[in-house]
């Protein structure tokens, strides 16, 4: 439940990209490296093919680092986005290989894109409710203790975490509107088709 | 990825009312999730009756609760956050309230999506290959210099540990040890380490003309590595143990080193030569970045020893410039140790730049090589015709032992020639050691 760096810093960071800054591409890599891995692992679980995905990933953002839009939300989110459509597309990839059956492999699409669509939920919820959630899940505060923690009252503490968690259960709602477009431009549906296809190679 | 893994199936609907059913969470309570429980599924009615209710805890007793706040209740429930009595009566309350029944499944659910961010341990090597892979499709136009990489590569992996370790290990002890004519022992904290790199670091910083993150708390410390850690090390006890400081120490320190990675990318080659002062001695800019690298990786075993974490040695690249590095600091040092009279070799006179008595220093492992140390000035031409012993030890050793965590007197190593110049030789390596 990590939360996104400043917009500050994701814009710098942008522009750090855009320059060339082999400094910032290392940063990016500690900050991010471990989320892309994770996500990508969630949806192959496998270590190389995750490996993999990290250098796609990391290589498509630093030739391109101009298709993260800020006003779209944070660079984690795009980053988050990117991982999943790709680790999808790569899942798809191996299992047109015959490495299993169609029907496995959508539920296992089916079950990455609700775990994305959560992670990007609680990423991007409010943060009281983040932190209340937080409070909860991972240090295992009762409620009561939450809110002095908090510093609120025990009611607002409850009312926080239902909140918290029914803006959360929409995740497994059939994805029609949270479907996550990992880049907005163009019909591509695949970010890593979505530009300049006769330019580069892909990744 | 073996984070809790709750899953809640086809879900628990019960198959005789038509009305769902929830699992009780009381069920759980020694779980730090709602894991469920295998002996106690949800599905169809028990064929067993309910053991009767112990008299002690008459359902009667149970506070009275308005709808109002059993459903305001359904959150701290699904998490398991609420007291015995709440979830007691939630339950019940969600028997024949159908509403709260479906949200209390669906809040349920919910909370097998919250997952942890687990740091899974990366390979180290990773970061290696995918930024590589990177440079090769767009190369860097502001690249980090090449004898910053080691730096670059150790900051990232002592990082990495930190991480991995979680906030619970900054007051571990650890032994800080380095050789001042016997093995000498600190001990400290984690967090004191993290300070000691951070200080030193500022060094480079301050040569650079980079606001030091000392400089900043108003501090004006001595450059001399060790007492400068001393002084910033009292600063901080008097300033009292300030509860969770340990995160921040971390991101001083790590703030520190990408703005020193950043800074000399942009300085340009040109920055290669500047004198960084250490005090007593001084080293060009190049060559600090190199020993900051060594110190990092050192100290970053120093913590992985403590808290019994694995920690692997540089990469074989990084690792040679670093022996590289010990390997030309070692004549002035041998130097330093004969005007000291702790020599056993006897000195001869030997001008700068005329061939002088050499030692072939040959480093075995992955980033090692071969040497030739002039043995009679600094200044000396070191040479295979004039060389006068050889030496062969393992990489990592000679690592330790130039890091003053192995004693000379204990190092395996392979010898021929005159013993007493590799004698002195392998004492002038253990000099190399500091705080």
């Amino acid at each position: 439940m990590a939360t996104p760096a400043p917009p500050r810093w994701d814009r710098k960071m942008q522009q750090r990209l855009a320059r060339g800054e082999e400094a910032a591409l290392g940063e990016l890599y500690d900050r991010y490296a471990t989320l892309v891995h994770n996500l990508a692992h969630r949806v192959l679980d496998d270590d190389e093919a995750a490996d993999l995905i990290t250098r796609e990933v990391f290589g498509y953002i630093w030739e391109n680092p101009d298709d993260y839009d800020p006003k779209h939300g944070s660079l984690r989110s795009w980053i988050a986005a990117l991982t999943q459509s790709q680790a999808v597309h790569r899942l798809r990839q191996y299992a047109s290989r015959g490495r299993s059956t169609a029907t496995e492999v959508e539920a296992r699409v089916r079950q990455a894109n609700t775990a994305a669509r959560a992670d990007f939920i609680v990423t991007s919820m409010p943060a009281p409710l983040r932190d209340a959630l937080e409070l909860a899940y991972r240090e295992r505060l009762d409620y009561r203790a939450a809110a002095t923690d908090l510093g609120v009252s025990a009611d607002e503490s409850r009312r926080r975490l239902r909140l918290g968690l029914q803006l959360l259960s929409t995740a497994m709602d059939p994805a029609d509107s949270l479907e996550i477009r990992p880049l907005e431009r163009g019909t591509a549906t695949h970010p890593f088709d979505a530009r300049g296809q006769g330019r580069r190679s892909r990744p | 990825m073996s984070g809790p893994a709750y899953h809640n199936g086809n879900g628990p609907l019960g198959e005789g009312d038509g009305l769902p059913r929830v699992p009780n969470q009381r069920d759980q309570s020694g779980s730090p999730l709602p894991v469920r429980e295998p002996q106690a599924p949800a599905g169809p009615p028990r064929p067993v009756p309910p053991p009767p209710v112990p008299e002690t805890a008459p359902p009667t007793r149970l506070p009275l609760y308005d709808h109002g706040t059993l459903k305001s209740l359904l959150g701290a429930w699904a998490l398991a956050v609420c007291s015995r009595d709440e979830s007691l009566a939630v339950e019940v309350h969600l028997t024949d309230c159908a509403a709260c029944a479906e949200e209390a499944l669906r809040l349920r659910d919910a909370v097998g999506l919250l997952h942890r961010e687990e740091s899974l341990d990366l390979d180290p090597l990773l970061r290696a290959r995918v930024l590589e892979g990177c440079l090769g499709r767009r190369p860097a136009r502001i690249p980090v210099p090449e004898w910053a990489g080691p730096y670059d590569a150790e900051a990232a992996r002592l990082d990495a540990l930190l991480r991995d370790l979680g906030d619970s290990y900054w007051h571990e002890p650890v032994d800080l040890r380095w050789y001042d004519g016997a093995p000498v022992t600190r001990k400290v904290t984690v967090g004191e380490v993290i300070t000691h790199l951070t200080t030193v670091d500022g060094l480079v910083a301050v040569a650079l003309d980079v606001p030091d993150t000392d400089r900043k708390g108003g501090l004006d410390l001595p450059l001399d590595p060790m007492r400068r850690t001393e002084a910033l090390w009292a600063a901080q006890r008097a300033a009292a143990e300030e509860s969770g400081a340990g995160a921040d120490l971390r991101d001083v320190w790590r703030g520190q080193s990408h703005t020193l990675l950043r800074t000399v990318s942009f300085a340009g080659g040109g920055a290669a030569r500047i004198g960084v002062d250490y005090g007593s001695f001084a080293l060009p800019l190049r060559d600090a970045f190199v020993d900051r690298a060594f110190e990092c990786w050192i100290h970053a075993w120093d913590i992985a020893e403590a808290v019994a974490y694995p920690y692997d040695p540089p990469s074989p690249r990084n690792m040679n410039r670093m022996i590289d590095l010990a390997a030309r600091m070692l004549p002035a040092a041998i130097a330093h140790r004969r005007r000291d009279g702790l020599a056993d070799s006897a000195g001869r006179l030997a001008d700068a730049g005329s061939p002088g008595r050499s030692l072939l220093l040959e480093i075995e492992g992955a980033g090692g090589g071969r040497w030739y140390l002039p043995l009679d000035s600094p200044g000396a031409v070191a040479s295979r015709e004039h060389a006068v012993a050889h030496v062969v030890l393992d990489g990592v050793e000679f690592c330790q032992l130039a890091a003053g965590h192995l004693e000379p007197e204990r190092i395996a190593f392979g010898q021929e020639g005159d013993r007493d110049v590799i004698r002195d030789v392998l004492y002038a390596t253990a000099s190399l050691s500091r705080l």
